[in-house]
């Protein structure tokens, strides 16, 4: 019936339209799959996608929760351009936190304003590191890094559990698995009065403008595109793909640690094992919801940041399940990828035989 | 510290339990890796079929009709990989994320309401006299029917893929998809029957995980080892029978490191000095599998002459 004919040029419009057709068949099949737990599709999708748009409060928080991701997904989309797959962001995001956290609780009541910026350095440098590993491991060994990389996951976050239940365990916490409370001058500062909007949320949107223009005005984002879209052409042209590689994934692996240590400092307070709550992979999907290019992943950061909003709104006032929000999202990565197939090729009538 | 209290036997019978879900996994991921295909959704897949097999046999009582839903669900969630990469051509590598994220959370959304509900026995195989031999029955004859079933489906993998003419079709199809189009094998249909089959075997071992190895269901239970068998798949270089020992590997080291945990070796460690908690132990076969996989992968040519040259790329009929 029909043949796809592969695109020469995909038009720009394409690409702009099919994210808005993915987020549309996922507020569908969403909307079947509230229905089939009995709940009022109607509804459900209201409160999820549109009610936080309305409320003042819903709106800041969508903010706070939007940084961390758009942060992670910046650096996963200069390695998936290049076809490095780094999916541990969520383990970089733990080791971050952790090594920031404890440079805080080192300086545990110590006033001054260098602590944070050390505290943001270390984190960034224990998200880098963590991220190094497989970056090592993969130019030396030829190790695959999307296994090296997801199985330090669980290696960070059993660490994390035994760094609050032992070192940095609060002394005056009664043997409960976390730190203390980071006091003042570790906490970041609030920008909006009123509010919970820290400065990594500043920081998330400079780091966008940053990585516009790296990727489009500067050798380096060209680089990363060319050894994606042509490996060959790439060495030829003096590409190094290995310390590319290495520079890709130490990159992703110092922002995803930047939020770790934000949200430590941010919104949690503290180091605790319940830090990790999958932004690291989320944020993959708001890297593709984004088509790899920093603006987008600020508008899909925003999107994504929604569905968790509403998702814990409808949680407790309709009763749905906290799961059925992951299933939203995966979905979500589903429908994008399938919607793909557009941008890639045009779908024609099959030409009959013999025409 | 009481070693006393690790028995080889035991550890032996232990570490073929434990292995049992990675075996499965991996030797199904092995036959869609040879068809051409890398589907990274194991994980997802296979807590699908833990949870689906868990809910049928809690609800309907019958374990045997547990195993067979949940390879039934991880086919479902596989063969919508398949649709996607087969027919809308989307990347594998992120289309199986997808499968993993898209799985974690289905399985949750599932099992809620059966968190902390035990579920039927699965029958261990008594046979008269071989199973009272010494030693012997308990190393040999002491396992349940899904055990000696996934033995054999190593063997019946292997018999496939080097001893029948469909398996060399299938293995045609991984190494050069477009030399196999031209012979006119249907590249894309052979490939969907592999991801099906690849999904089976990973739901039968997420069931495996939840009716026998825990049993129970609990979220995320799967806890990695969807990511194990693929890297199993690497560490057998694509041989059935490799896989069978990768599996066992790291069962030995899961068995080996809760029996360390039980054995008061922690408290010993202490008492020496060296105050070590239990996380450093669990983080033992997932730091298995990257120096396993390191040592693998450091033999660029053996590593790169058995892996399908096909693999992971899409297939598009042309003109």
């Amino acid at each position: 019936m029909f043949r796809l004919e592969p695109r020469a040029v995909t038009p720009v419009w394409i690409t702009a339209v099919t994210p808005l057709l993915a987020v549309l068949a996922t507020m569908i099949a969403g909307g079947i799959l509230f229905a089939l737990l009995g709940k009022d599709p109607f509804e459900t999708i209201r409160v999820i996608f549109v009610a936080p748009l309305g409320d003042p409060y819903s709106r800041t928080e969508m903010l706070i929760k939007a940084a961390p991701l758009v942060l992670i997904a910046l650096g996963l989309s200069f390695g998936f351009r290049a076809g490095i797959w780094n999916i541990g962001a969520e383990g970089q995001y733990v080791m971050g936190a952790l090594a920031g956290g404890a440079v805080g609780l080192a300086f545990w009541n110590v006033e001054g304003a260098w602590l944070l910026p050390l505290m943001a350095l270390a984190g960034m440098a224990g998200g880098c590191l963590w991220a190094l590993i497989p970056a090592f491991l993969k130019v030396r060994f030829n190790a695959n890094e999307i296994l090296v990389s997801l199985m330090l996951v669980y290696v960070a976050t059993l660490f994390l559990s035994a760094m609050v239940s032992g070192p940095l365990r609060d002394p005056a916490g009664f043997n409960f698995p976390q730190s203390r409370l980071l006091h003042e001058s570790a906490r970041l500062p609030i920008v909006l009065e009123g509010t919970r909007v820290h400065v990594g949320v500043l920081v998330a949107l400079i780091a966008v403008v940053v990585a516009q223009i790296v990727l489009t005005r500067h050798l380096f984002g060209f680089n990363v595109r060319l050894l994606g879209q042509a490996p060959r052409a790439a060495a030829f042209a003096g590409v190094n793909a290995k310390r590319l590689t290495v520079v890709l994934l130490g990159l992703s692996g110092a922002l995803a640690g930047l939020a770790g240590i934000f949200e430590v400092t941010g919104p949690i307070g503290q180091l605790q094992p319940s830090l990790p709550v999958g932004y690291g992979f989320t944020a993959i999907i708001v890297a593709f919801l984004g088509r790899l290019n920093p603006v987008g992943i600020l508008l899909a950061g925003m999107v994504m940041a929604l569905t968790y909003i509403g998702g814990e709104t409808a949680q407790f006032s309709l009763g749905i399940p906290a799961a059925a929000i992951s299933v939203f999202q995966g979905l979500l990565l589903f429908f994008l990828l399938a919607v793909d197939l557009l941008t890639r090729y045009r779908v024609v009538p099959a030409k009959r035989s013999g025409v | 510290m009481d070693l006393s209290v690790i028995d080889p036997i035991s550890l032996f019978v232990g570490l073929v339990a434990a292995a049992t879900p990675l075996l499965y996994a991996a030797i199904g991921e092995l036959v869609v890796e040879k068809s051409g295909v890398l589907n990274l959704g194991v994980e997802g897949m296979m807590i699908v079929g833990a949870v689906c097999g868990f809910a049928t046999a809690v609800t309907t009582g019958s374990p045997l009709l547990g195993f067979v839903v949940g390879a039934m669900g991880g086919a479902v969630l596989a063969l919508v990989f398949g649709g996607m990469t087969q027919y809308l051509l989307s990347n594998q590598v992120a289309t199986g994320l997808a499968l993993t994220l898209f799985g974690l959370g289905v399985a949750a959304l599932v099992g809620q309401p059966f968190t902390g509900v035990k579920s039927p026995r699965v029958a261990v195989v008594h046979l008269p006299v071989l199973s009272d031999i010494p030693v012997i029955g308990r190393l040999v004859f002491s396992y349940d029917l899904v055990i000696y079933l996934g033995i054999a489906l190593v063997a019946a993998v292997w018999f496939f893929l080097n001893r029948t003419r469909p398996g060399l079709v299938l293995r045609a199809v991984g190494e050069n998809h477009d030399a196999a189009h031209s012979l006119g094998y249907p590249v894309i249909r052979i490939r969907m029957m592999a991801i099906a089959f690849g999904g089976a075997c990973a739901g039968l071992g997420g069931a495996y995980l939840s009716l026998v190895r825990v049993p129970q269901w609990t979220e995320g239970m799967t806890a990695g080892a969807g990511w194990i068998a693929l890297a199993i798949v690497v560490f057998a270089a694509w041989k059935p029978w490799r896989v069978l020992l990768g599996a066992w590997l790291f069962g030995g080291v899961t068995i080996l490191q809760l029996n360390l945990q039980a054995s008061g070796f922690l408290s010993w460690l202490q008492s020496v000095g060296i105050p070590l908690q239990a996380q450093y132990l669990s983080m033992t076969p997932y730091l298995v599998t990257i120096i396993v996989l390191v040592v693998i992968s450091a033999d660029r040519t053996r590593a790169s002459v058995n892996a399908p040259a096909s693999l992971g790329k899409s297939f598009t009929q042309t003109g």
